[in-house]
């Protein structure tokens, strides 16, 4: 269980991006979260797994506070949680195979991931992952040779390779072509079926978070404004979620502070 | 439990493995041939660290006393370095026509590229023994030396630039009647101007490294100084001397990448 | 199509500002007083320029024809020569790789550490090698051992400032990504940015070697081992021939080297 609580985050001294925001992920659900660009959607994300750093409030996963987390024990719960890229983020001079190893990194040995002697145990998950997405054949292939969809393939196998407990995924689909996008989509609810895990979805394609996800989270600069079911997200939602701009919404919050 | 394979290695870069094989042994073979071969007098190595200490002992504190041997060395170098430059780049822009295989005849072709390779293969202190043989001591065989290396590399990057240029124009230039040298004035050099500055103030800056080595040889310039002190063990004149030469290139380098960023 | 200013080089006929055109003006008047007070106190004897067209005459004919009854020896040397410069190129790149990551912005790991990389690249790059060469002669001795550390010490400023560069442009999205797995930093290293750097690692090796070849090849002047030492004694003792062999002997290594550089770059990368 994710559960997130009167979370901040504000870059510099400027407005906050997020405003004490509450947010709970129970069982294995897909959720999506949708908002215009800025909303701060990859914020939320990435204060998760601490690539950005929380301002203030509580983020605790399955029992342990992430928000206060050093060093070993950071990493030792990032390893728990795996993340998904708009632009894939391979290593592109590595083999497939390496780039979905390295989602163990925080598992085995240094002297394993140097010399590339990966667990027998890890190279047939890895390929059983691969087999599932459809990749197993470029085992040995450069990532740079792939196509998009086959990239972004490699990016969810290497964050499932981490055994995580939730599953955070950035514009997943951004970069794909349509038809692509839907299989990767699919793809994500499938998993997190049959590996009976929760996952996150930042999405611009409401379309797509209506197909694919079980809840809809809509975000409006720094609040969420919207969360229910995908059935519920009617006209009036979608305006109140894509409109205003984020300097008419901070100065109200002035107007309401003062 | 499933028939997924277990096993996996990252494929070599060389496929073929007995060709991989004889690469490694090869390796091996070279480093271990050339360590056995080298003539290494270890005994004499091994003194190294009790002079290693005296010499340094020797060089701290530098010293800056003999300040004018230094101030006359550091400006006959900036001489030798300007003068070089001047003439290097006025040379460089026949030889560099000559070696543009668009517009010089195949013959003078060959000749250009062949006094460029020569320039280029030899490094400025060779040149400069021989020159200090043929002209004598001094900062004249310096001035010689460094407009060959000049050449060397102004001339190639010049050639270069020749052979991209925009030919539409010297056509037009022809058509309209024009005689060869006003073609070259009008159609070629506002084409390869902009390059050549840059390329005169990079070259500054070269031979200006170059020119407080060239002394070590005899020709002329801070490298003399530094040579003579090192000869007559003034470890710590030498220290200075190195000192101020570190810090003239840091400030040349940087006034040459600033003006060249302005200009470019 | 190209436009007036393409076709021409110059947009119009007031190109310049007053204000350029007089900065154009003070730099070509600078650059003017400069070579003026250069060839004006230059402690040169004219009469020696003037002659110098015919000394350089002379001494080319007295090289010709060049002697190769020398001609193992100097091979023999020759090779010891690019044994020098490859020994010198490796250890040079070995030693760099700590002292880039140190130097890189994005990689080293406090102020004081950048500031201890840079100071290293500094150094090594502001001393030419001959000098590095005097130095280390005077310390080990004359003989191959001063000129590898000396070709080794001025290749690790070069080798490690453009691998700490390189380091500074590599994609960063596939390091946060590692890191979001809870990698190591060292495993990120590896996995992340080894692979970044490599193309740029060979390419800058290479290139060094290169230049190593041409620099080995003066060691010899100042006692520091390799072919230098052979045209210093032609040179010492008038043998002009023989110098001229070693000077074609030189001039064959350097575009030897050249052509086997251009093949490996082309191999590698
Ligand atoms: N590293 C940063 N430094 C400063 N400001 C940032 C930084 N990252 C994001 N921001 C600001 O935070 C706000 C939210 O950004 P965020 O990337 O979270 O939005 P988003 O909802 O993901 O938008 P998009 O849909 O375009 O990806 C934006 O106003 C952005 O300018
Ligand atoms: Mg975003």
């Amino acid at each position: 269980m994710l559960k997130i609580t009167d979370l901040v985050k504000r870059y510099g001294k400027g407005d906050p991006v997020l405003k004490n925001l509450d947010l709970t992920i129970e069982g294995e659900s897909v959720v999506s979260i949708i908002g215009s660009s800025g909303a701060g959607k990859s914020t939320l994300l990435r204060c998760i797994n601490r690539l950005v750093e929380p301002t203030s409030g509580s983020i605790v996963l399955n029992g342990t506070e992430l928000t206060t987390l050093q060093g070993r024990e950071l990493r030792a719960a990032r390893r728990k949680i795996g993340m998904v890229f708009q632009s894939f983020n391979l290593v592109d001079r590595l083999t497939v195979m390496e780039n979905v190893q390295s989602g163990r990194l925080g598992y085995i040995s240094t002297w394993a991931a140097v010399m590339r002697r990966y667990p027998k145990k890890d190279i047939r998950r890895a390929f059983e992952l691969m087999e599932r997405v459809g990749i197993a054949h470029y085992a040995d292939k450069r990532a740079d040779e792939l196509s998009g969809g086959e990239r972004q393939r490699v990016g969810v196998v290497r964050a499932l390779m981490q055994d995580p407990e939730i599953l955070l995924a950035d514009e997943p689909t951004a970069s794909l072509d349509p038809k692509t996008s839907e299989q990767i989509m699919g793809l994500l609810r499938d998993l997190a079926g049959e590996l009976k895990l929760p996952v996150l979805i930042n999405i611009h394609n409401v379309n797509e978070a209506k197909i694919y996800t079980d809840r809809i989270v809509g975000m409006r600069y720094g609040r969420i404004i919207f969360d229910d079911k995908p059935d519920s997200l009617d006209q009036e939602a979608m305006d109140q979620i894509y409109s205003g701009s984020p300097h008419a919404d901070r100065s109200t919050d002035m107007k309401e502070a003062s | 439990m499933s028939d997924a394979p277990d096993t996996w290695r990252k494929p070599p870069f060389i496929a073929n493995r007995w060709l991989r094989w004889a690469v490694y042994l090869g390796v091996i073979t070279y480093i271990v041939w050339v360590g056995a071969s080298m003539p290494i007098n270890w005994e004499r190595v091994a003194d190294g660290l009790g002079r290693a200490k005296r010499i340094f002992g020797g060089a701290f504190p530098p010293s800056f006393e003999r300040s004018g041997l230094l101030i006359d060395g550091f400006l006959e170098s900036l001489k030798i370095a300007l003068l070089a430059t001047a003439g290097g780049v006025a040379l460089s822009i026949p030889i560099a026509f000559m070696a543009a295989r668009n517009i010089a005849p195949l013959p003078i072709y060959y000749l250009g590229r062949a006094i460029i390779i020569i320039a280029r293969s030899f490094h400025p202190v060779i040149v400069a023994i021989i020159f200090v043989k043929a002209v004598g001591f001094g900062p004249f065989a310096g001035v010689l030396t460094l407009i060959v290396y000049s050449i060397g590399f102004v001339a190639k990057m010049l050639a270069e630039r020749i052979e991209e240029i925009d030919f539409g124009q010297v056509e037009a230039m022809r058509a309209a009647g024009a005689p060869y040298l006003s073609t070259l004035v009008y159609a070629i050099f506002p084409q390869i101007m902009p390059r050549q500055i840059g390329l005169s103030i990079y070259q500054l800056d070269s031979n200006l490294r170059a020119s407080a080595v060239v002394g070590i040889v005899g020709a002329g310039g801070i490298g003399a100084t530094l040579a003579n002190a090192f000869g007559r063990y003034d470890y710590d004149f030498a220290l200075a001397i190195t000192i101020v030469i570190v810090g003239a290139i840091l400030i040349s380098e940087g006034v040459s990448g600033m003006i060249r960023k302005r200009i470019g | 199509m190209s436009t007036i200013a393409e076709k021409f080089g110059r947009e119009d006929w007031s190109r310049f500002t007053f204000k350029q055109r007089m900065q154009r003006y003070a730099a070509f008047a600078l650059s003017a007083l400069l070579l003026a007070w250069a060839l004006g106190s230059i402690d040169v004897i004219w009469v020696w320029v003037w002659d110098a067209p015919e000394q350089m005459g002379d001494l080319l004919g007295r090289m010709y024809p060049p002697d190769p009854s020398n001609l193992g020896a100097i091979l023999r040397v020759l090779l010891e020569t690019v044994n020098i410069a490859t020994f010198a190129t490796a250890l040079g790149v070995v030693v760099s790789l700590p002292v880039a990551y140190l130097a890189a912005q994005n990689t080293t790991p406090n102020r004081a550490t950048l500031w201890l990389g840079r100071l290293i690249l500094v150094t090594s790059r502001s001393v030419n090698t001959i000098i590095w060469a005097l130095l280390f002669v005077a310390i080990f001795g004359p003989g191959v051992v001063a000129g590898i550390l000396a070709i080794m010490f001025r290749s690790i400023g070069f080798i490690g400032k453009l691998l700490g560069e390189a380091i500074e442009e590599i994609d960063k999205r596939p390091v946060e990504a590692l890191e979001a797995t809870g990698a190591s930093r060292f495993k990120v290293i590896v996995y992340a940015i080894i692979p970044q750097v490599m193309p740029t690692f060979w390419a800058v090796a290479i290139l060094r070697w290169d230049i190593n070849l041409r620099e080995s090849t003066v060691l010899g002047l100042v006692g520091a081992g390799g072919i230098g030492i052979i045209l210093q004694g032609a040179i010492d003792t008038f043998n002009w021939p023989e110098a001229a062999m070693v000077l074609l002997a030189i001039l064959a290594l350097v575009v030897l080297g050249e052509v086997v550089s251009a093949f490996l770059r082309r191999r590698i990368l």
